[in-house]
Protein backbone atom coordinates (compact mmCIF):
# COMPACT_ATOMS: atom_id res chain seq x y z
CA UNK A 1 0.00 0.00 0.00
CA UNK A 2 1.38 3.79 -0.56
CA UNK A 3 0.36 6.98 1.27
CA UNK A 4 -1.25 9.31 -1.31
CA UNK A 5 -3.13 12.66 -1.37
CA UNK A 6 -5.95 12.85 -3.87
CA UNK A 7 -5.62 15.71 -6.21
CA UNK A 8 -8.31 15.69 -8.71
CA UNK A 9 -10.88 13.46 -10.10
CA UNK A 10 -10.88 11.80 -13.80
CA UNK A 11 -14.65 11.80 -15.80
CA UNK A 12 -15.38 9.36 -18.25
CA UNK A 13 -18.26 8.35 -19.55
CA UNK A 14 -17.69 5.78 -22.07
CA UNK A 15 -15.96 3.25 -19.49
CA UNK A 16 -16.44 -0.62 -19.05
CA UNK A 17 -19.78 -1.29 -17.52
CA UNK A 18 -18.31 -3.05 -14.40
CA UNK A 19 -17.13 0.78 -13.64
CA UNK A 20 -20.15 1.89 -13.87
CA UNK A 21 -21.37 4.35 -10.86
CA UNK A 22 -17.26 4.50 -9.53
CA UNK A 23 -15.28 7.38 -8.45
CA UNK A 24 -12.22 7.66 -10.12
CA UNK A 25 -9.25 9.64 -8.66
CA UNK A 26 -6.32 11.40 -9.44
CA UNK A 27 -4.04 9.96 -6.01
CA UNK A 28 -0.31 11.26 -5.78
CA UNK A 29 1.89 9.06 -4.12
CA UNK A 30 3.76 10.57 -0.58
CA UNK A 31 6.81 9.91 0.53
CA UNK A 32 7.27 10.15 4.71
CA UNK A 33 7.50 13.74 4.34
CA UNK A 34 4.35 14.22 2.74
CA UNK A 35 6.54 15.10 -0.16
CA UNK A 36 4.84 13.54 -3.62
CA UNK A 37 6.92 10.30 -4.77
CA UNK A 38 6.86 9.39 -8.28
CA UNK A 39 4.14 10.00 -10.60
CA UNK A 40 -0.06 10.46 -10.45
CA UNK A 41 -2.13 7.44 -11.04
CA UNK A 42 -5.82 7.28 -11.48
CA UNK A 43 -7.01 5.04 -8.56
CA UNK A 44 -10.79 3.39 -7.85
CA UNK A 45 -12.39 4.94 -4.90
CA UNK A 46 -13.49 2.20 -2.41
CA UNK A 47 -13.68 4.37 0.55
CA UNK A 48 -15.26 7.52 -0.16
CA UNK A 49 -12.44 9.63 -0.31
CA UNK A 50 -12.50 13.30 -1.91
CA UNK A 51 -10.21 15.55 -3.20
CA UNK A 52 -7.40 17.16 -0.63
CA UNK A 53 -7.68 14.20 1.40
CA UNK A 54 -5.02 11.76 2.73
CA UNK A 55 -5.40 8.29 1.69
CA UNK A 56 -3.95 5.05 0.79
CA UNK A 57 -4.78 3.06 -2.33
CA UNK A 58 -3.85 -0.93 -2.82
CA UNK A 59 -2.38 -2.21 -5.80
CA UNK A 60 -2.25 -5.45 -7.86
CA UNK A 61 -5.31 -7.50 -8.77
CA UNK A 62 -5.82 -7.21 -4.97
CA UNK A 63 -7.05 -3.67 -5.70
CA UNK A 64 -10.20 -5.54 -6.80
CA UNK A 65 -11.45 -6.87 -4.00
CA UNK A 66 -13.22 -4.76 -2.46
CA UNK A 67 -15.94 -4.92 -5.19
CA UNK A 68 -17.21 -7.75 -6.15
CA UNK A 69 -14.30 -9.71 -7.00
CA UNK A 70 -14.02 -10.42 -10.53
CA UNK A 71 -16.68 -7.54 -11.42
CA UNK A 72 -13.93 -4.36 -11.64
CA UNK A 73 -11.26 -3.85 -13.95
CA UNK A 74 -9.02 -2.13 -11.89
CA UNK A 75 -5.15 -2.52 -10.00
CA UNK A 76 -5.15 0.95 -8.16
CA UNK A 77 -7.59 1.46 -5.64
CA UNK A 78 -8.30 3.76 -2.37
CA UNK A 79 -9.19 1.47 0.58
CA UNK A 80 -8.87 3.81 3.51
CA UNK A 81 -9.04 7.43 4.64
CA UNK A 82 -6.02 8.84 7.12
CA UNK A 83 -7.91 11.10 9.76
CA UNK A 84 -5.42 13.88 9.51
CA UNK A 85 -1.81 14.68 8.33
CA UNK A 86 -0.68 14.31 11.95
CA UNK A 87 -2.06 10.65 12.47
CA UNK A 88 0.89 9.90 9.90
CA UNK A 89 3.11 9.43 13.10
CA UNK A 90 7.25 9.21 12.71
CA UNK A 91 9.56 7.97 15.28
CA UNK B 1 11.27 3.06 -10.14
CA UNK B 2 9.58 3.88 -6.83
CA UNK B 3 7.04 0.91 -6.64
CA UNK B 4 8.89 -1.51 -6.08
CA UNK B 5 6.98 -4.31 -8.50
CA UNK B 6 9.93 -6.79 -9.45
CA UNK B 7 10.63 -7.39 -5.70
CA UNK B 8 8.25 -9.55 -3.70
CA UNK B 9 9.97 -9.79 -0.38
CA UNK B 10 11.97 -6.49 0.61
CA UNK B 11 14.01 -5.30 3.55
CA UNK B 12 12.61 -2.28 5.29
CA UNK B 13 12.66 0.09 8.56
CA UNK B 14 9.75 0.93 10.34
CA UNK B 15 9.23 4.35 10.68
CA UNK B 16 6.10 4.56 12.22
CA UNK B 17 2.00 3.76 11.91
CA UNK B 18 -0.59 5.61 10.54
CA UNK B 19 -4.35 6.21 11.89
CA UNK B 20 -7.34 5.56 9.50
CA UNK B 21 -10.56 5.21 10.83
CA UNK B 22 -12.57 4.86 7.64
CA UNK B 23 -10.98 1.82 5.78
CA UNK B 24 -12.00 -1.19 4.16
CA UNK B 25 -13.57 -3.57 6.33
CA UNK B 26 -10.79 -6.25 6.24
CA UNK B 27 -8.10 -3.98 7.63
CA UNK B 28 -10.43 -3.56 10.64
CA UNK B 29 -8.00 -4.24 14.05
CA UNK B 30 -4.87 -3.99 11.95
CA UNK B 31 -1.68 -1.77 12.50
CA UNK B 32 -0.53 -0.03 10.03
CA UNK B 33 2.62 0.70 9.37
CA UNK B 34 4.90 3.43 7.76
CA UNK B 35 8.03 1.60 6.14
CA UNK B 36 11.06 2.86 4.18
CA UNK B 37 13.04 0.75 2.11
CA UNK B 38 16.18 -0.10 2.70
CA UNK B 39 19.59 -1.44 0.97
CA UNK B 40 21.10 -4.60 2.24
CA UNK B 41 23.44 -2.29 3.55
CA UNK B 42 21.12 -0.56 5.61
CA UNK B 43 21.14 2.37 3.78
CA UNK B 44 17.41 4.26 3.41
CA UNK B 45 16.53 4.51 -0.52
CA UNK B 46 13.75 6.92 0.70
CA UNK B 47 10.99 4.63 -0.69
CA UNK B 48 8.37 4.65 1.88
CA UNK B 49 5.44 1.89 1.72
CA UNK B 50 2.15 1.16 4.04
CA UNK B 51 2.57 -2.58 5.29
CA UNK B 52 0.29 -4.56 8.10
CA UNK B 53 2.03 -5.61 10.80
CA UNK B 54 1.32 -9.44 11.46
CA UNK B 55 4.56 -9.64 14.05
CA UNK B 56 4.52 -6.74 16.32
CA UNK B 57 6.81 -4.94 14.81
CA UNK B 58 8.48 -1.87 16.65
CA UNK B 59 8.92 1.52 15.08
CA UNK B 60 13.28 1.68 14.51
CA UNK B 61 13.13 -1.98 13.49
CA UNK B 62 14.59 -3.73 10.37
CA UNK B 63 11.75 -6.14 8.77
CA UNK B 64 10.36 -8.39 5.75
CA UNK B 65 7.88 -7.07 3.79
CA UNK B 66 6.17 -9.21 1.59
CA UNK B 67 4.22 -7.92 -1.36
CA UNK B 68 2.17 -10.28 -2.75
CA UNK B 69 -1.44 -10.16 -1.83
CA UNK B 70 -1.65 -13.38 -1.60
CA UNK B 71 1.00 -14.27 1.08
CA UNK B 72 0.55 -10.85 2.78
CA UNK B 73 -3.13 -10.94 3.45
CA UNK B 74 -3.18 -14.55 4.97
CA UNK B 75 -0.38 -13.06 6.91
CA UNK B 76 -1.92 -10.10 8.19
CA UNK B 77 -5.56 -11.60 8.61
CA UNK B 78 -5.32 -14.62 8.98
CA UNK B 79 -7.53 -15.18 5.19
CA UNK B 80 -7.41 -14.77 1.33
CA UNK B 81 -9.18 -12.36 -0.46
CA UNK B 82 -8.91 -8.73 1.09
CA UNK B 83 -7.62 -5.86 -0.74
CA UNK B 84 -3.80 -6.01 1.09
CA UNK B 85 -0.60 -5.81 -1.06
CA UNK B 86 1.95 -5.66 1.98
CA UNK B 87 2.65 -7.13 5.08
CA UNK B 88 5.27 -7.18 7.46
CA UNK B 89 5.80 -11.11 7.81
CA UNK B 90 9.36 -11.00 10.05
CA UNK B 91 11.75 -8.67 12.15
CA UNK B 92 15.30 -8.93 10.93
CA UNK B 93 18.10 -9.56 13.68
CA UNK B 94 20.79 -9.07 11.45
CA UNK B 95 22.33 -9.48 7.91
CA UNK B 96 25.53 -11.24 7.01
CA UNK B 97 26.98 -9.62 3.51
CA UNK B 98 29.85 -10.86 1.62
CA UNK B 99 32.20 -7.70 2.08
CA UNK B 100 33.44 -6.12 -1.09
CA UNK B 101 37.16 -6.54 -1.50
Amino acid sequence: MQLARVIGTVVATVKNPSLHGRKLLIVQSLNKDLAPQGKPLVAVDAAGAGIGELVFWCRGKEASFPFKREDTPTDCTIVGIIDSDEHVCCG
Amino acid sequence: MWVITDQKMILAKVLGNIVATQKNARYDNARMMLCEHITPEGEPTGHTVLALDSVDAGVGDTVLIVQEGWGASTAATGKIGAAIDSAIVGVVDHIDLLKAE
